[in-house]
């Protein structure tokens, strides 16, 4: 265990040193979420009937969605890729760890790093500038806090899954793009999930993508009250079970037929 | 002239074969892209199932104007992948090469790569336009029609003329600057949704800043035959896209200006 923890702490402080890219990232970011938050403006502003959401509570879930977009499983882990391609993937296999928990520790640091240095400066900026609000209630707070560590455990056991299939692949540039298509759609990023059409709701709610986005801030706005915390929570740990037994499975059967490149 | 047009066609050949040698990875990324653009197309049609209308537009007129945005930005994005890697090239001192070759750099550049995968942007586009064009009862004349190819034009060139900047910019950073991206895809974001219902500041922005507006939403509502509630008249609506065609040929003139101050980083 000591040993997870070293590699999660050492591979967070190195990701660390991207500072001009996060900022570049946040800059981004701030106008993508004006951009959002004007055109919801509008449409809220077109009608007088009863929506499933509040436009207040639509601009704060995109606030959220801008601010913790780096915790989304949008890329495979490159370093990785060069091990593949290079032939390193055979010191991969003798160091003295569990190769999946090795990985999958360092996909949380991946998730986690450059996500917290664009989160706090956006959150601030949203809270000061632009009038977002606060969680709910004390209750809906932690429950937020814990239901965002779930997901960003989702995230990564997903990422995890990614990075397996580049044992196949090589590359892995197609699978992640089509799993982050699914992810944008059916997370809450494009469309707060509430707002689709009400008989896609079972179906959206039953995929595990909603756990990444949707339900930790429908937690943090109250929206989904605390008294439901439980439930939803199952949901993501359900899913997080499944990626990482997934992962597990793919990866054994890919290192039975693995052959290392290189000479 | 046609010279430079035979040896862009040569360029462009060369990048097709070798995208092709890797089928699978490139179908799969096809298909990954046409999920991602096909998605930013669906919330467009969920909001309006929610909604109804946005500020007294209709869902056809909006699926308009994302046509005529994303089919611009998917022409100009394929054809400037070369602009995009230029901040490596400067990096690493590549460009050098490209300069001893007895060509524009521009149109060096220009035909380093067709990546086709960003054409599947152009897809959704296409549908949506179609679509719109079949329920909006439009007067398919002579005069609308052209303008409907000037549009396109001028916006894949106001889109390329906002590339070939960010590129020059790395003569000075020697690298490219992520943050031009916010121009580029925020860009696109912004005006396939009709400019008039944005904050008047940001409007201006995109009308006289970056004229992203001037090729899409006013020569879209000439051709919808729809009165702007911004208030512009039909001669300027009509005549607007040039401004996307000057904006291009105003970027290159930037371009040779950062060529000319190129100093090599190689050794």
């Amino acid at each position: 265990m000591i040993s997870y923890w070293a590699i999660v702490s050492a591979r967070f402080r190195s990701l660390l040193q991207y500072r001009s890219a996060a900022l570049a990232g946040l800059v981004t970011q701030i106008v993508w979420g004006m951009i959002r938050v004007m055109i919801f403006q509008a449409f809220y502003s077109s009608t007088n009937a009863e929506q499933p959401m509040d436009g207040s509570d639509v601009e704060t879930y995109i606030w959220l969605g801008q601010a913790f977009l780096a915790a989304l499983p949008w890329n495979i882990d490159t370093d990785l890729r060069s091990l593949i391609r290079s032939g390193g993937i055979g010191y991969e296999l003798i160091r003295p760890v569990d190769l999946y928990s090795y990985w999958l520790s360092r996909a949380l640091s991946w998730r986690t790093a450059p996500m917290l240095m664009r989160a706090i400066p956006l959150l601030i900026f949203a809270f000061v500038v632009m009038g977002m609000s606060p969680p709910v209630s004390w209750a809906a707070a932690a429950a937020f806090f814990v239901s965002m560590c779930a997901a960003i455990l989702l995230s990564s056991a997903i990422t995890t899954f990614l990075n397996v299939t580049m044992l196949w692949t090589i590359t892995g540039d197609g699978v992640t793009q089509m799993t982050f298509g699914l992810v944008l759609i059916f997370s809450g990023m494009l469309v707060p999930l509430p707002l689709y059409p009400d008989w896609s709701q079972p179906i959206i709610n039953a995929m595990p993508f909603r756990g990444l986005v949707d339900t930790p801030y429908r937690l943090y706005l109250g929206h989904i009250p605390v008294s439901e915390f439980a439930g939803v929570l199952t949901h993501q740990l359900v899913w997080i079970l499944a990626f990482i037994v997934a992962g597990r499975i793919a990866m054994a059967r890919a290192l039975r037929r693995v052959v290392v490149q290189g000479g | 002239m046609l010279d430079s047009l035979f040896i862009y066609r040569r360029f462009l050949a060369v990048s097709l074969r070798a995208q092709m040698q890797y089928k699978a990875s490139f179908l799969m990324q096809l298909g990954g892209r046409l999920i991602i653009t096909a998605g930013e197309f669906m919330a467009i049609l969920v909001l309006f199932d929610r909604f109804d209308s946005l500020i007294g537009w209709n869902v056809y007129q909006v699926a308009f104007i994302y046509g005529v945005v994303n089919i611009s930005f998917a022409v100009a994005d394929a054809m400037t992948t070369g602009f995009d890697l230029f901040g490596d090239m400067v990096k690493t001192g590549d460009f050098d090469r490209i300069l001893i070759r007895p060509r524009s750099t521009a149109l060096q550049l220009a035909g380093q790569e067709l990546t086709l995968r960003r054409i599947s942007r152009l897809t959704p586009g296409l549908v949506a336009l179609t679509w719109a064009a079949m329920n909006l009862d439009l007067n398919w004349t002579f005069a609308n029609a052209s303008l409907l190819m000037v549009s396109v034009a001028g916006g894949a060139s106001l889109f390329a003329g906002l590339i070939v900047l960010q590129a020059t910019l790395a003569f000075w950073t020697t690298e490219t600057l992520e943050m031009m991206n916010t121009l580029t895809y925020g860009g696109v974001e912004t005006t396939q949704y009709p400019i008039n219902i944005y904050r008047p500041w940001f409007r201006n922005f995109f009308t006289f800043g970056i004229p992203l507006a001037t090729v899409s939403y006013f020569p879209a509502l000439a051709i919808m035959g729809t009165p702007d509630p911004l208030g512009t008249p039909l001669w300027f609506q009509y005549t607007a896209p040039a401004i996307g065609i000057a904006f291009l040929i105003g970027s290159l003139q930037v371009w040779r200006i950062g060529v000319r101050h190129y100093l090599s980083t190689g050794s």
